[in-house]
């Protein structure tokens, strides 16, 4: 092991580590460009390398975009990954109020925790954690996305109606397009532009970032709030808050570390359970969506967790645990490695030197993510709107062309944007429809592969009622639910003490 | 001597067209692949890269354009500037299928092949501890218990499950087929007990050897990776199938060009290094070049149509 680490250490992984961290970072921040494109653009580069600085490269530009993609989420209101999309719900409206430079600081502590608690179990739990990935099947994917689903009533605080409208919005979206495993076309009105069904990322910039772009030639506010000027890094007061809330911090690394674990969840998924269970169990509650800090932490924590989670199913059994893992996956069976519990076990060199190359690559997105994220603040703020506008417009055009390589996509991401804006201001807010769009499908899979097995073996109830898993997932989903009655209830009895 | 004088002619014509793109490649070719990076397509494209710039001095360029299972780059291909420097990766039975299912943007015949390079065979796969030792042990069981051996596979009218419509027919057994998405998920249900078997491929086998075993592979002869695991065809089954993989240029392309480039791609097909590294993640081998593209596609559309007619995915 001290060997391992050792040879993590060496000038040219450090260096690696460094400028994967860093390129990462950029990439990430960029709305369209995913941490897939950054690992995919830089596979052929890592031909000539060894295994494992291959890894720590591919490794340390993940984990750096999936950080990036904070800043267009806190500053922009756009998640520049699909990983931060609940970070937009509190990170943006502190930026709103002029807390922009704590919230990035925030969500660059809350990434470096969350990326070491998900390293440390890859290093320690791979492979029985691997078992877990194996234990979900099908039914259990459908509640996972029933789950997330229930964040609705969270998120659409006041109007659950149009929260409910939004999310069948969006489930209609994403059924839009050749399906996943029945192969069916649908609603695709015969135009070639929706075969490919409403992308993601795409549909991410469109909803929230182009109302926000709207908006900024609409008014004459100025896009942030600045009620002070730019005074350092805000770190002992962001330092101070994490402290307190190091429980949840901890509690939304694990949350993420299991999601990512699970092949078909990733980082979206695991930042929105996260945001979930952490404004269930805060005091703060009611501030959540507002520009709770604890928010911020939750999903930054969570997502950067993923990326080690989502390496244990990528290394122990071959299986990619993330869409970037996968494309990792190639790199390596390209280089001739071997992925099985064989190169955890022995001379399990390549993969314990990578392990702590990652660990590095967490520890030093510290420094260079303050450092960049404070230049992407001062950027904001500093920078005319007659700019920042245009500039923003065609990174969100590039960004979803890259996505799929599709003019397709732009189109789409255009009207999406104009009907979000549309109904934003008729009190409907993005994160319902997007939450339709991303569980959607996966509900779908789960539900219709959940079914076939269920009735080839004449038992659709012990199926869907009946593991144990599936159960437990049920009974998280009651308690989402019907938590908001039971906590009004309690509070009503207690704030009444003398009532009787 | 009229049709000496037409050769005559013809050649007159060709030649210096050919001389034109003597020195093709001269810049990078772009090579897209129509589905997300990290499966199959994409990695077997990418030991190809290595070999063309190797061989022919030119860097080989992969993107990708992913989207309704390769309909989109599918329906942008003859779209693309025809100079060769253009290039796609086409997949069987998906561009004999898909059109015939609905509208989805271009039609078989639509694509101009280039070369088929290899195929990874169908094959069925159980867990190390399966109660299924051989081929026979899981047709005993099927016959028993109608629709309850369950297989996953990856996706729906695609090559595992055509696989599973046409060796239910040869076996006259009755199973259920639950598509997921993509290999590795159809892997993940394997492993996790969720299915019985799976209707996977040779490469499931290579990547998977320490937890999984196959009980017979669709291939014409054993894979030399595997010779301890029958074909269909020694076991009485006559199936040979599998993703076959190949390359396609834009309808514009000239013809001598599409030529050049089949002889480039069957140069690196015959390099026992790049064999090697194909076979080892668990491919086979396939040349079809430019000349027997057309007759190639016709023989498998017949057998595909066949089965998926069978399967009622299309009608």
């Amino acid at each position: 092991m001290i060997e391992n680490l050792l040879q993590a250490l060496t000038l040219f992984h450090v260096a690696l580590a460094l400028g994967g961290v860093i390129a990462g970072t950029v990439i990430g921040s960029l709305p369209g460009l995913t941490a897939t494109m950054a690992v995919a653009v830089l596979v052929p580069i890592t031909f000539s390398m060894p295994p494992a600085s291959a890894l720590i490269l591919m490794g340390a530009i993940y984990t750096g975009a999936i950080y990036g993609g904070a800043y267009a989420a806190i500053l922009l209101n756009t998640p520049g990954t699909p990983s931060a999309i609940a970070t937009t719900f509190d990170g943006f409206p502190m930026a709103k109020r002029g807390d922009g430079d704590l919230a990035v600081t925030l969500a660059c502590l809350a990434s470096v925790v969350g990326g070491i608690v998900g390293a440390v179990f890859l290093l320690i739990l791979a492979p029985p954690l691997a078992d877990v990935a194996l234990a979900f099947g099908p039914v259990e994917y459908f509640w996972l996305a029933v789950f997330g689903l229930t964040l609705i009533s969270a998120l659409s605080k006041g109007n659950l109606l149009k929260g409910l409208i939004g999310a069948c919005l969006g489930l209609l979206l994403s059924t839009i397009g050749v399906a996943e495993i029945s192969a069916d076309v649908r609603f695709t009105f015969g135009s070639e532009v929706l075969l490919g069904g409403i992308e993601t990322v795409s549909a991410l910039i469109g909803l929230y970032c182009v109302p926000v772009l709207i908006d900024l030639v609409a008014t004459s506010d100025k896009h942030l709030k600045v009620t002070h000027a730019p005074k350092g890094f805000r770190l002992i007061e962001a330092l101070q808050i994490s402290w307190t809330h190091k429980f949840n911090l901890i509690r939304s690394s694990v949350i993420g570390t299991l999601v990512g674990i699970l092949p078909g969840a990733g980082g979206s998924i695991a930042g929105l359970v996260a945001y979930s269970e952490a404004r269930r169990t805060s005091k703060n509650s009611d501030t959540f969506g507002q520009g709770e800090p604890e928010g911020i932490q939750a999903t930054e924590s969570a997502n950067n967790a993923t990326v080690g989670g989502g390496f244990i199913p990528t290394l122990v059994l071959g299986i990619p645990g993330t869409p970037p893992d996968a494309v990792i996956l190639g790199a390596l069976l390209i280089q001739g490695v071997r992925t099985g519990p064989s190169l955890f076990a022995g001379d399990g060199s390549i993969v314990y030197t990578f392990i702590f190359g990652l660990i590095l690559a967490t520890v030093l997105m510290l420094p260079t993510g303050l450092v960049i994220g404070r230049y992407a603040y001062k950027t904001i703020i500093t920078v005319p709107k007659a700019m920042l506008v245009p500039t923003v417009s065609f990174m969100t055009m590039i960004g979803t062309y890259s996505i799929r390589n599709s003019v397709s996509d732009v189109v789409i991401m255009v009207i999406l944007g104009v009907v979000g804006w549309l109904l934003n201001r008729a009190g409907y807010s993005p994160s319902p429809i997007v939450l339709g769009l991303i569980l959607g499908s996966i509900a779908e899979q789960g539900f219709v592969q959940a079914w076939t097995i269920g009735s080839a073996t004449d038992n659709l109830i012990g199926m869907f009622f009946g593991r144990p898993i599936g159960m437990a997932i049920i009974l998280f989903i009651a308690a989402t639910f019907f938590y908001p009655m039971i906590r009004g209830y309690l509070i009503g009895m207690r704030g009444n003490p003398n009532e009787d | 001597m009229k049709i000496m004088k037409l050769a005559a002619i013809t050649m007159a014509a060709i030649l210096p067209v050919t001389s034109a793109f003597a020195g093709f490649p001269e810049k990078p070719v772009n090579y897209v692949i129509p589905f997300g990076p990290g499966g199959e397509s994409d990695i077997t494209a990418r030991h190809q890269q290595s070999f063309f710039k190797g061989k022919f001095g030119q860097d080989l360029v992969i993107s990708y354009k992913p989207g309704g299972g390769g309909a989109v780059g599918w329906s942008q291909l003859n779209r693309m500037k025809g100079d060769g420097y253009n290039i796609m990766g086409i997949n069987l039975p998906h561009i004999i299928v898909k059109p015939k299912q609905k509208n989805v943007g271009f039609k078989t015949e639509d694509i101009s092949g280039v070369y088929m390079f290899h195929y990874t065979p169908d094959a069925i796969v159980v867990n190390k501890d399966s109660p299924f030792k051989s081929l026979q042990d899981l047709i005993d069981h099927a016959k028993k218990n109608p629709k309850k051996t369950i297989f996953s596979g990856s996706g729906k009218g695609t090559a595992n499950h055509l696989a599973q419509v046409r060796f239910d027919k040869m076996a006259d057994i009755k199973t259920t087929y639950v598509a997921f998405k993509g290999t590795g998920k159809a892997v993940a249900a394997l492993l996790g007990s969720q299915v019985s078997a799976e209707w996977g491929y040779t490469s499931v086998g290579a990547k998977h050897s320490d937890k999984v075993r196959m009980l017979a592979v669709a291939m014409e002869k054993r894979h030399p990776k595997f010779p301890d695991v029958p074909t269909f065809k020694e076991l009485g089954y006559n199936l040979v199938s599998g993703a076959y993989r190949g390359i396609a240029v834009p309808k514009s392309t000239p013809e001598a060009i599409r030529t050049k480039l089949s002889t480039m791609i069957q140069e690196i097909n015959a390099d026992p290094e790049f064999q090697k590294k194909m076979e080892n993640d668990g491919m086979a081998m396939l040349n079809v070049d430019a000349s027997e593209y057309d007759a190639f596609i016709k023989k498998m559309t017949g057998i595909y149509l066949d089965a998926a007619r069978e399967g009622g995915i299309i009608k």
